[in-house]
Order: structure tokens, then C-alpha cells, then sequence
């Protein structure tokens, strides 16, 4: 604008803009930038997790009110009561991850390489269930695993399998289900990883002689180890809290700690040990991705 | 009523069991903790209880012809496939020119207390003037004094209630509630998957149906009826009784005898044939049983339990004459008749019976919608339990239930 006016005024004279803001401007600016950020993790991050660490020492009732008496017993007691839940949920979440790596692997392997014109299509296939939401995928298991649903009503009128034999209300429905859910998570990360892997490297590896098993051990897979990190996380965290896969695929008997903390909150009203069990799966899901991520190399977690 | 039939398959995800809405919640859910976390009060609240100058508001009944009026998924009779257009509300509206804002967010008992809960204890006004829970809820909502007194004088159709349900123990002259509707809580079982199935005991033990059992999560129906099966009254037991009952269920849950427990998707299964028996809800199976007749309901010798959910003004309900008048519209016995014969539970007016011989004689004679005296007076209720009962009552129920 300040140039042509100048040029118009008949004056060619330049007013160039400071080429850089002034260091007092400078200082503030990024602090501003981050400011939403920090308002947001402050009032709907730290500030939860403030009151969720206060009420799981409280006691008290509906009924009489809760006040503060920092009863750490709140933690000893809903551990002691739900350990079995809890290491469960680890367990099904680590069966759930590693099954889902073992799908994924060659799936986003196979895109990432050997889709051609078709990676795309792949890609929007691995997303699409995104589109529906996770209720109803959840609830078209049971339909597909049913007692005489798609798969087993076929193969029980064929003799294969005897009448009463059953896949749903079994932990494998449960982990079948999660790992289901789960696998855009780790599908995702993969891709991403895999295809930025420069393909002179491989054709490196195949003029020194290597073998195909070897390049892929020596080359391809360190390079996509980012994406393996990352997508385990992403679906080891979110299936060690899940609370929907084992109440639609599962019994009693698969019984998670989400199932667990959800009804401690809305059914028991023991506020207390709900915010002790949410408290202490947060704490142990840090301390496990803590030693994972440093065991893995944090420098590759980009 | 075939084609809004159609549209109860979702009902899967309402009464006890799953919401859709908590599911959506769950999206990023690997912070259960978070979620619970936010939920969560902060350093401290206060006793529940408020003090009764603080549970009415100013009646703006007469300014704004509006009621807001929350209510479970699919409790309503529609007009064909179309869900907006609601028959009975709509002459409602037309009668009295009271708009109605019918909600559908009662998806569960529970999750619908902890989403009043923090209004109702902090004084403020929920945005609604009525809503719809069941007994048991209706039971804590008065203990906490979260809902307002009726005034009768707004509803002459109130004596219309069946004699039946005048006086449950947690509200013995009706001044805080009436039922909306009421149902058995029983056993139900697929002819074609197993022979008939009369007793909680055959529910429990028969070992043609291991892993072919489901129960409900509803608590009280659940527990009632394997106290009934055990001889007791589920209305007046000890805590021993409660004890020896809950070992009962876990000792099938353990021998994989129960598959698990359901709110309302039980039906699927049952209908499918996944499960064989189960403990239902009467309504639910009338529902099935247009489809199929092999589904069948059975009244157990020993007993069945009623319930009813009921409908409640809630403190500081600005249009709280309007709800009234709206419950004083459902009590008309013609206006019961046509919300029963699309809902299909126990109607709790006089005098619809006789409405509905125009409306569907083949319901009208049906027991389970019009059950007579005699059937009534030998259901059962349960106790209204402490505040402390129910905290120790439903821990236990939930440690079976896998919770």
C-alpha cells in the first residue's frame, strides 16, 4: 500500500517495512501463539487431572457429600479389588497389538511398495470404517460371529464345527474386536513410515547381493521402526481402556478395567475409587509407554 | 405399527445397557481416565440435598406454552416410519397449545443421573420440566430432593392410576411421581433353540443351555427374581439373602452358564438365537413376538417383578404447571389406549382397556398389557433400599456383572 501511494504521488521513493520485527515484538509473539494451546491443556487437561487426583482421596457419599481426607487406602483397595481387571486389559490390549502388527505389517508394506495406481484407493479402504461409527462395526461382529451367524451358521450346517461350539463371549471375540478397531491406528503410522523409506537403499541392498529376506531384515525394517513404534502406541493405549469390545463381544469373564472404572462412576457412585483406577491405569500406561519409548529410541518417534 | 416396529432395533442401546452417546464419547478413549477425570467433582462437594427454597423456580407456565419433556428412545408412539411426528403429543399441542420439546436422552438410568446430578446439586435448572426414570431412580431423586411435590388439583386424570401401583414404598400417596408405563421383569426363551424354560433355578443349572444365558444389568430385576426363586421376598430380605442370591449368579457366571448381561440387546440375541433363555422384560417381548412366535414369555411360578419408570418434575422446572398438565393428558384413558398399543408395556391407566378394544381388541386382551388384578397382586416390588444398601447392594451386583 505505503509503495503505491509513492508511485502515484509521482515520488519514487522506496518505503521498505523493517525487514524484521523489532526484538521487543519478537519476544512475545511465539508466547501468544502458544497461548491457546497452554489455556486449553490447563483447563481441560491439568485442571481435570487436578480434581480427578483430589477426589480419589476423599471420602465420603452421594448422599453426604465428599471432602478431602487424602486416604491413599482409596488406591490399595480398588487395586487389591480389581488387579485381576487390570492386568487383563494389559494383556488384551498387548494380544490385540501384536495381532494388529502382524496384519498391518504386510498390508501397509504391500500399499506402501506394490500398490501402484491402486495406493489411494488402499489407503481411503484402511479409512472408510472411520466413516461408521464405532458402535455399529463393534455391533457387526457379533452378527458375523454369531452362534448362527455368517461364519459359524455356515460352517455348523456343513458339520465342520459341532452345534454348540461358539466364538462369541470368549476372550478371542474380545481381542478379535480390539484389534479390529485398532488397525487404521497401526496401519496408518506404518504407511507413512514405510513409504518414505528411500528406494535407492533397497536397490543398494540388492547390488551388494543381499538377499530379499535380508534387505527387508537389514534395511527396511529398521527404517519403518518409527511407524512400528508409533502405531503401537496408538493401539496399545486406547484398547488397554476400552470398555465396548468386551461388553458387545465378551462375558463377565473378559471384564476390563474400563468396564470396571465406568461402572464404579455411573453405577456404584464411589467416586473415589473410579478416580483412583482411572488415576492409576493413566499412571501405568505413562510408566509402560515411558520404558517403551526409550527402549524404541525417542529420536525416531517423528 | 409393523413399520415403526423396524425402527426398535437400536433400542439395543437403551435401558440398562450401552448409549450411543457414550460410545461416541469414546472416540479417544484411551483417556477413559481423562473422560472420568473431567467428570468428576472438584476439592469436595457438598451433601446432595438442597434446601426447599432452593428446589422451586418461578412457574413461567403461563407466559411460555412449552414443556421440556426428556424421555427414553422409542417409549412414544410415532406416526409410521416417520419418528418426528408423535400422534399423542401433536394432539397434545393442539388441545392445550402447549408446544412440547420432546427429548429422547434417557438412554440409562445411571448415566442420566450423572448428567443431572451436577445441575440438581448445585441449585441450577436442568432445562427440563419432566422427565422419566425408573423406580429405583425415582427412589434416590426424592431421598436427594432433586424433584419437586404435583400439585393434584393440575391433574384430575391422576385417579385414573391403577390401584396396583397407587402406592410404591418410596412415594406411598404418588405426590413426586407417576408411572409412565410398567412392566414385568421375567423370563423369555426361543422355542427353537430350547424346550420351555420355567424357573431362574432351570435359568441357572439346566446344562442344555450353558453359555445360552443371559440376565439383565438392571439390578433390581435381575436380583429380584433369583431372591423370588429362592423362596424370599424381594420386597423385605437380609443382607445374608442378598449374599446367598449374588453367590448364586456368580457361581453360573463362573461355571460359563451366563453368557453375560444385557440391557435391552438381549433381544437381538434371543431372536437370533445366540442366547436360548434369558431374564426379559415383557414389553420387549411382545415386540419379538409379532415377528416370531417361537419367543415366549413366561410368568415363573415363583414370581415375577413389576416396575414402572415414572415421571418426575425436577427443582427448578420453570413450566412445572404445564408438565403437570401434559401428565394429567396421559392419564385420559384414550390418550393411554393409543400410547400403549404402540409401546406395548403395562399401562398404567383404568380404563384404556376398554379404549383399546377399538384400537386393537388382540392387545387389548393381552395380559402382559393388561394384566388383571389377580395377576398384579402376585408380582413383586423391591425394597427400597438405604442409601447405604444400595451402595453395598449394587458394588456386589457389579463385581458379578464384571464391573
Amino acid at each position: 500500500m505505503s509503495t503505491l501511494t509513492a508511485v502515484r504521488g509521482g515520488a519514487p521513493v522506496e518505503t521498505p517495512e523493517p525487514s524484521e520485527p523489532t526484538p521487543r515484538r519478537r519476544r512475545w509473539v511465539p508466547y501468544a501463539l502458544l497461548l491457546p494451546g497452554l489455556v486449553w491443556l490447563a483447563v481441560f487437561f491439568l485442571a481435570p487431572m487436578a480434581t480427578l487426583f483430589s477426589t480419589s482421596l476423599q471420602v465420603g457419599s452421594i448422599d453426604e457429600g465428599y471432602r478431602p481426607a487424602f486416604r491413599i487406602a482409596n488406591y490399595t483397595e480398588a487395586l487389591s479389588a480389581f488387579s485381576e481387571q487390570f492386568f487383563r486389559s494389559f494383556g488384551y490390549a498387548a494380544m490385540a497389538t501384536v495381532l494388529a502388527l502382524l496384519v498391518s505389517y504386510p498390508l501397509a508394506y504391500a500399499i506402501a511398495f506394490k500398490a501402484g495406481r491402486w495406493k489411494n484407493v488402499l489407503l481411503v479402504l484402511v479409512i472408510a470404517p472411520f466413516f461408521t461409527s464405532f458402535l455399529v462395526r463393534t455391533l457387526a461382529w457379533t452378527a458375523i460371529l454369531g452362534d448362527q451367524g455368517l461364519l459359524l451358521g455356515q460352517l455348523k450346517d456343513i458339520g465342520l464345527v459341532s452345534p454348540d461350539f461358539r466364538l462369541l463371549a470368549r476372550p478371542f471375540a474380545v481381542v478379535l474386536g480390539l484389534t479390529y478397531n485398532f488397525l487404521p491406528f497401526m496401519t496408518l503410522p506404518l504407511y507413512a513410515s514405510l513409504e518414505r523409506i528411500d528406494r535407492r537403499l533397497l536397490e543398494a541392498a540388492d547390488d551388494l547381493y543381499s538377499s530379499a529376506f535380508t534387505t527387508f531384515r537389514k534395511v527396511t525394517f529398521p527404517l519403518s521402526l518409527p511407524g512400528v513404534v508409533a502405531g503401537t502406541l496408538l493401539t496399545f493405549i486406547p484398547a488397554a481402556g476400552d470398555y465396548i469390545n468386551q461388553r458387545l463381544l465378551g462375558t463377565p469373564r473378559q471384564s476390563m478395567i474400563g468396564t470396571v472404572i465406568d461402572s464404579q462412576f455411573l453405577r456404584v457412585l464411589d467416586y473415589p475409587s473410579a478416580a483412583a483406577l482411572s488415576f492409576t491405569l493413566m499412571v501405568s500406561i505413562v510408566v509402560l509407554v515411558w520404558f517403551y519409548v526409550r527402549r524404541a529410541g525417542t529420536e525416531e518417534l517423528v | 405399527m409393523t413399520a415403526s416396529h423396524d425402527a426398535r432395533i437400536p433400542a439395543a442401546l437403551s435401558r440398562a445397557g450401552l448409549s450411543r452417546r457414550r460410545f461416541l464419547r469414546g472416540v479417544g478413549y484411551g483417556g477413559v481416565a481423562l473422560t472420568g477425570g473431567s467428570l468428576l467433582a472438584a476439592c469436595g462437594t457438598d451433601p446432595a440435598k438442597p434446601r426447599p427454597e432452593e428446589q422451586v423456580a418461578p412457574d413461567r407456565s403461563q407466559q411460555e406454552k412449552v414443556v421440556n419433556f426428556s424421555n427414553w428412545p422409542l417409549y412414544i408412539d410415532v406416526a409410521g416410519k416417520n419418528e418426528g411426528k408423535r400422534p399423542t403429543l401433536d394432539a397434545f399441542t393442539k388441545q392445550t397449545g402447549i408446544e412440547v420439546n420432546y427429548t429422547e436422552d434417557v438412554n440409562d438410568n445411571d448415566e442420566f443421573f450423572g448428567k443431572v446430578r451436577p445441575q440438581l446439586q448445585a441449585g441450577q435448572p436442568t432445562g427440563r420440566d419432566l422427565f422419566v426414570v425408573t423406580d429405583w431412580m425415582a427412589a434416590r431423586m426424592i431421598r436427594l430432593g432433586f424433584v419437586q411435590q404435583l400439585d393434584k388439583a393440575n391433574m384430575p386424570n391422576a385417579g385414573n392410576l391403577r390401584a396396583a401401583l397407587e402406592s410404591p414404598p418410596f412415594d406411598p400417596d404418588r405426590s413426586f411421581t407417576m408411572p409412565w408405563q410398567s412392566g414385568f421383569a421375567g423370563l423369555a426363551y426361543n422355542a427353537k433353540v430350547t424346550g420351555e424354560v420355567s424357573s431362574v433355578e432351570e435359568l441357572l443349572t439346566r446344562p442344555d443351555l450353558k453359555g445360552k444365558v443371559t440376565m439383565l444389568t438392571e439390578m433390581r430385576d435381575t436380583m429380584g427374581l433369583t431372591l423370588l426363586d429362592m423362596g424370599k421376598d424381594p420386597s423385605d430380605f437380609t443382607a445374608d439373602d442378598y449374599a446367598a442370591a449374588i453367590d448364586r449368579v456368580q457361581k453360573a457366571v463362573d461355571s460359563g452358564q451366563i453368557r453375560t448381561f444385557t440391557g435391552n440387546e438381549y433381544a437381538q440375541d434371543l431372536a437370533k438365537g445366540n442366547i436360548g433363555a434369558c431374564v426379559a422384560w415383557s414389553g420387549d417381548v411382545i415386540q419379538l413376538q409379532f415377528e416370531d412366535k417361537n419367543i415366549k414369555f413366561v410368568t415363573p411360578d415363583a414370581g415375577v417383578m413389576l416396575w414402572s419408570d415414572n415421571m418426575m418434575v425436577p427443582n427448578k422446572a420453570a413450566h412445572k404447571a404445564n408438565a403437570e398438565t401434559l401428565m394429567n393428558y396421559y392419564y385420559d384413558p384414550a390418550v393411554a389406549a393409543e400410547l400403549a398399543a404402540w409401546v406395548n408395556y403395562i399401562c398404567p391407566v383404568d380404563g384404556a382397556q376398554e379404549e383399546m378394544q377399538e384400537i386393537d381388541p388382540e392387545l387389548a386382551d393381552n395380559p402382559l398389557i393388561f394384566p388383571d388384578q389377580a395377576t398384579l397382586d402376585a408380582t413383586h416390588v423391591f425394597k427400597d433400599l438405604s442409601a447405604e444398601e444400595e451402595r453395598n447392594y449394587t458394588q456386589a451386583f457389579q463385581r458379578v456383572i464384571g464391573a
